[in-house]
């Protein structure tokens, strides 16, 4: 199978949220008990129960007084997985990433408590959780089960509006070498396709990153 | 909708105003998104810096309440600027017509007005007409008393500088939206409106969607694609519901209730049935009697004859003149004059205005019945806040029915398709269809009539075929509103047997040969089957038309008005927006408003706004109860004590309700702010079948109220500490949701700071979550449809000082 990868135009985002849980629905996750904090955005992060995560973030802007920007997060399946490479001086092999490039935690994860913190350092997005049901770091895994059934990851399958784009490698790269020549037509030569030559999950933004997501 | 939703892609500039559709409407940006990749601009008009905002090209803020000004205010820069289509808005619109000498307007009231009964008299209203019978017209719009001429006059009162001192908007923001939007008068652009109920939630609601229209109107946008005047509905079957008389002064297919005064058929049909002696109008609404009488025949069914006049007796009937809407019924259950509600599907202790109000009524009745999925505030408002139950005598009845994805039936979307579904999943145990529980219920009421009661002819002579082994058979029912023969008959040169489905209404006949119980939807299930479960991708035209997915009301037609596409010769405006061409003789493309040849061809044609009595569109509106041009008036309650425009602060002719649990206080300085409610992607409606949703709760746990950071720090308030927001009518606790995207705005000179509040959660579940954002809104509304005005009103917030843990 041609390796998979995400293409996420975030021009496109609504923050409508189905993918967030459409995740959570295939997954069968439960929710956590949240409260209102001055935000639409909730859960505050990523957590165990919650593998993508659409961020709300508004700025002052010159055109239309304010932007409000959406960053639908979620594992990016490294082509060289960090946190593989941490786990694997622990437990070697723990991670292992599939024929289409799905980064995987597997069972041999269990009991990785005490390192579960190096890990979470380890992903340069912090993306893995601890997780108390299963008793390991999780996070999303590509629905590697849909994909080899020949389905897109349920998230993609959710999004309305074409920022949430999931397939073969090539056809996502054209995809959004496509959205960027447009974009930056129409957002006066602003528009970059973050980390390009190392995930699986491609992010079209049209602003400082930091601007979209808490960076570190 | 008078297009759809696909057609929004065709579209050159979308205006989103009075709906956050990103928000309420997730789907629809798909095709706003295909839209703009073409290059279509995108116009978010908003107080508050929206999800839909954050995806505009263009972003414009006002105040609630304020959007015929700012329209008006458009309507004088396309007319000041030459910006319309000439030819469109000549020979489709009624803006040649002369208007009569009595029609006048002085300061801020048209002519025909009793203060007494705060009722126009529209006859003042009315048309010149010639020797024949025929409104007079001026192709060249030059006759000063010509509607054109009477509208420039009109909005040019509207000035940059008064609109932005009533909206609150920058001078600069009208003009970055009135520019691009009046472009599309340009005969190869359209461009569309998509509004909700941020514009119909008004005293002046009804006239918000009317000052669009004319808009459209005038740029020659209606009836093409990528145009005309879009409501997005706000539950998938608003529209179906709409269509087969939710509304108490409609029947089924928009003919009008009987009124007491109606006291024959023929008293009925004379007075409903429009007159034109305009011979290339076609008038289609001639053939009400048509209609009203096989919609009679689909009521009684063999028990209707020519002889009783088709059972026309046995009709409810309303009084003249007056109204029984919503905000009616609740004020009549408050004041004690109701015995029994169902309350079915529905949720009115949180979605009425003015909950309060509407759950001391539901206290005042001896029984109610609530159909629904879960336990809500209605069906337990006896033990709700502030109530004593051991007080109450109202005895409550809990129905749970199946949820709309467990049983078989048609919804019609906002697009007017009718689309039959089929049951995905098996219901819980105990639950009932809504079908089922009717059935049960007529049939006992029925059974009560046969040994007693008043007047049992009705019930008695009621049409019931369509009961299969004692169960409702959404099929039968359907048929039904199509409509059967129900005689051999011959019509229009072909012969049908009794029992055979109606072809389409063109077939339908006033002589009790037809029956069809909604004739907007004869065509809809023929002998050829069930035209709503169509699901052919086929798509001819190419514009997103897809004729054989599902069934359209009317006839299939998937733009309405749509020989309003074509020019005088039946050639598109232009040929970027074909969906229709008059070629070789005959129409191509999407089914045309009636097959005439185009308006070139005198001898036969007949004029393109063919439901119109005149064959035109009506940018002047005699018809409307709050007069003909639209016209800013305040809301109900405001932070002004004047309006600009005239001296008449609000709507002369809304309704205002006198019980004390109405009060309202406008420019009062205990409620400063102006307050707005609405939903959010994540519950739908009242939050009734949302909040329970443990995923969707997740996402939106707890009411809150968003303002300015200056509103913010003017209270002391931090983002995420608890507040109180308070009405003259009731108070709420909200988190507060500090943010840039609502700013102050300067209004006559003052700084005016606006809130918002959805109205998805209440007191049952979670028990955190907080109440009705409607407790605070009043029962007051539009004088035309009584639809409530929850989408502005005037509030105060204050920190509550702790932060609900
Ligand atoms: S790919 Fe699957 S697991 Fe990963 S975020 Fe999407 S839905 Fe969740
Ligand atoms: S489903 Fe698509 S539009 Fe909705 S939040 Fe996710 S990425 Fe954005």
């Amino acid at each position: 199978m041609a390796g998979k990868f995400f293409f996420i135009d975030t021009t496109r985002c609504t923050a409508c949220r189905g993918c967030q849980i459409a995740c959570k629905q295939y997954k069968k996750h439960s929710a956590s008990k949240t409260k209102q904090y001055g935000s639409y955005q909730n859960p505050l992060d990523l957590d165990g129960n919650t593998f993508r995560l659409v961020r709300f973030s508004e700025h002052p802007s010159k055109e239309n007084s304010m932007v409000w920007y959406f960053f639908t997060e979620a594992c990016r399946h490294c082509l060289k997985p960090p946190c593989k490479k941490k786990v694997d001086q622990i437990k070697k092999d723990a991670i292992i990433v599939n024929e289409f490039g799905a980064v995987l935690y597997t069972e041999k994860m269990k009991g990785l408590e005490k390192s579960s913190k190096a890990i979470k350092q380890a992903c340069p997005w912090s993306i893995p959780n601890w997780s108390k049901e299963e008793k390991q770091m999780v996070k999303c895994n590509m629905c590697y089960d849909r994909v080899e059934a020949g389905l897109p990851t349920a998230c993609a399958k959710a999004c309305p509006t074409g920022a949430l784009n999931f397939g073969d490698e090539a056809d996502m790269k054209k995809l959004a070498q496509e959205r960027l020549a447009a974009v930056k037509k129409k957002f006066g030569g602003r528009g970059e396709i973050l980390d390009l030559e190392d995930v699986r999950a491609l992010y079209l933004i049209i602003d400082e990153q930091a601007k979209y997501r808490p960076v570190a | 909708m008078t297009n759809h939703w696909i057609d929004i892609r065709n579209s050159d500039c979308i205006l989103i105003m009075g709906s956050n559709a990103a928000e309420n409407h997730p789907i629809s940006m798909k095709w706003v998104g295909k839209a703009m990749d073409k290059g279509a601009t995108l116009i978010s008009v908003d107080p508050r810096f929206t999800r839909t905002s954050s995806k505009a090209d263009i972003y414009a803020p006002l105040r609630s309440g304020t959007d015929i000004a700012f329209l008006g205010g458009m309507m004088n820069y396309i007319l000041s600027n030459n910006k319309f289509h000439k030819e469109y808005a000549a020979n489709y619109t009624n803006a040649s017509f002369i208007v009569g000498s009595e029609f006048d307007f002085k300061d801020g009231l048209f002519a025909g007005y009793d203060p007494k009964k705060k009722k126009y008299d529209k006859s003042k209203w009315a048309f010149e007409k010639d020797g024949n019978g025929v409104p007079k017209r001026d192709l060249t719009l030059k006759d000063p008393r010509c509607v054109f001429q009477l509208m420039k006059k009109h909005y040019s009162r509207y000035t940059p500088k008064t609109v932005s001192s009533i909206t609150g908007t920058p001078e600069k923001d009208l003009k970055k939206v009135w520019e691009p939007y009046a472009k599309t008068g340009a005969a190869d652009k359209t461009g569309t409106i998509m509004y909700a109920m941020g514009w119909t939630q008004h005293t002046v609601g009804v006239q918000n969607i009317r000052m669009m229209a004319m808009i459209q109107l005038l740029l020659g946008n209606m009836g093409r694609p990528g145009g005309g005047v879009n409501a997005l509905r706000g539950e998938s079957n608003v529209q179906g519901s709409t269509d087969h008389c939710l509304l108490f002064h409609i029947l089924p297919g928009y003919l009008k209730t009987p009124r007491a005064s109606n006291d024959s058929l023929a008293a009925y049909n004379k007075k409903w049935t429009p007159k034109t002696s305009d011979p290339l109008s076609a008038n289609w609404w001639g053939n009400t009697p048509k209609y009203s009488v096989s919609f009679l025949k689909s009521m009684f069914g063999e028990a209707a004859t020519q002889e009783n006049n088709f059972g026309y007796s046995w009709l409810p009937k309303i009084d003249d003149g007056k109204t029984y809407s919503w905000l009616d019924i609740f004020d009549e259950m408050y004041q004690g004059k109701f015995k029994g509600f169902f309350a079915w599907g529905q949720n009115p202790a949180c979605s009425g205005a003015n909950s309060n109000k509407t759950r001391q009524a539901m206290a005042k009745l001896d029984w109610m019945v609530n159909v629904n999925i879960f336990d809500n505030e209605t069906a337990s408002f006896w033990k709700g806040p502030g109530m004593k139950p051991d007080e109450i005598k109202t005895e409550v009845f809990f129905l749970p029915c199946y949820t709309s994805v467990e049983k078989e039936g048609s919804i019609t979307n906002s697009g007017r398709w009718m689309q039959w579904r089929y049951a995905a999943s098996k219901p819980p145990r105990g639950c009932k269809s809504d079908g089922d529980i009717m059935v049960e219920l007529f049939e006992k009421v029925r059974e009560l009539y046969e040994t007693d009661g008043k007047f049992p002819e009705p019930i008695k002579n009621m049409r019931w075929d369509y009961v299969k082994d004692g169960k409702f058979d959404a099929h039968a029912i359907a048929k039904l509103v199509n409509g059967y023969f129900e005689k051999d008959a011959t019509v229009k040169g072909k012969s049908f047997k009794k029992g055979t489905l109606v072809p389409s209404f063109a077939y339908l006949l006033d002589d009790g040969s037809t029956s069809s119980g909604n004739w907007l939807y004869c065509n809809s299930y023929t002998e050829k089957g069930n035209m709503a479960a169509r699901r052919e991708k086929k798509d001819p035209t190419g514009m997103g038309l897809y004729p054989e997915w599902s069934w359209c009301w009317p006839v299939n037609r998937r733009i309405i008005y749509n020989r309003a596409s074509v020019d005088l010769n039946g050639k598109p405006w232009s040929a970027n927006k074909n969906i229709l061409e008059y070629k070789d003789g005959k129409w191509v493309g999407d089914v045309p408003d009636g097959g005439w040849p185009p308006m070139s061809n005198k001898e036969k044609t007949k004029r393109p706004f063919i439901m119109k009595p005149d064959g035109v569109a009506s940018v002047f509106g005699p018809g409307r109860a709050d007069g003909p041009l639209p016209e800013h008036y305040e809301p109900l309650e405001c932070p002004v004590p004047k309006n600009l425009m005239s001296s008449q602060r609000m709507n002369p002719v809304a309704p205002v309700y006198g019980t004390e649990a109405d009060a309202h206080l406008s420019c009062d300085p205990r409620f400063p702010f102006v307050g707005t409610t609405y939903r959010v992607t994540e519950h739908w409606q009242t939050g009734i079948l949302t909040r329970w949703q443990p995923w969707l709760l997740e996402t939106q746990p707890q009411l809150f109220v968003e303002m300015s950071n200056e509103l913010a720090k003017l209270k002391g308030i931090n983002n995420g500490d608890m507040c109180k927001v308070s009405s003259a009518r009731g108070k709420v606790e909200a988190v507060a949701m500090v943010t840039g995207r609502f700013k102050p705005m300067t209004v006559q000179g003052l700084t005016v700071h606006q809130v918002g509040l959805p109205w998805c959660f209440g007191w049952i579940y979670p028990k955190d979550g907080g109440d009705s954002a409607n407790l605070l809104t009043p029962s007051t509304g539009d004088p035309n449809t009584r639809i409530p005005e929850t989408k502005a009103f005037m509030v105060n917030v204050e920190k509550l000082g702790k932060r609900r843990a």
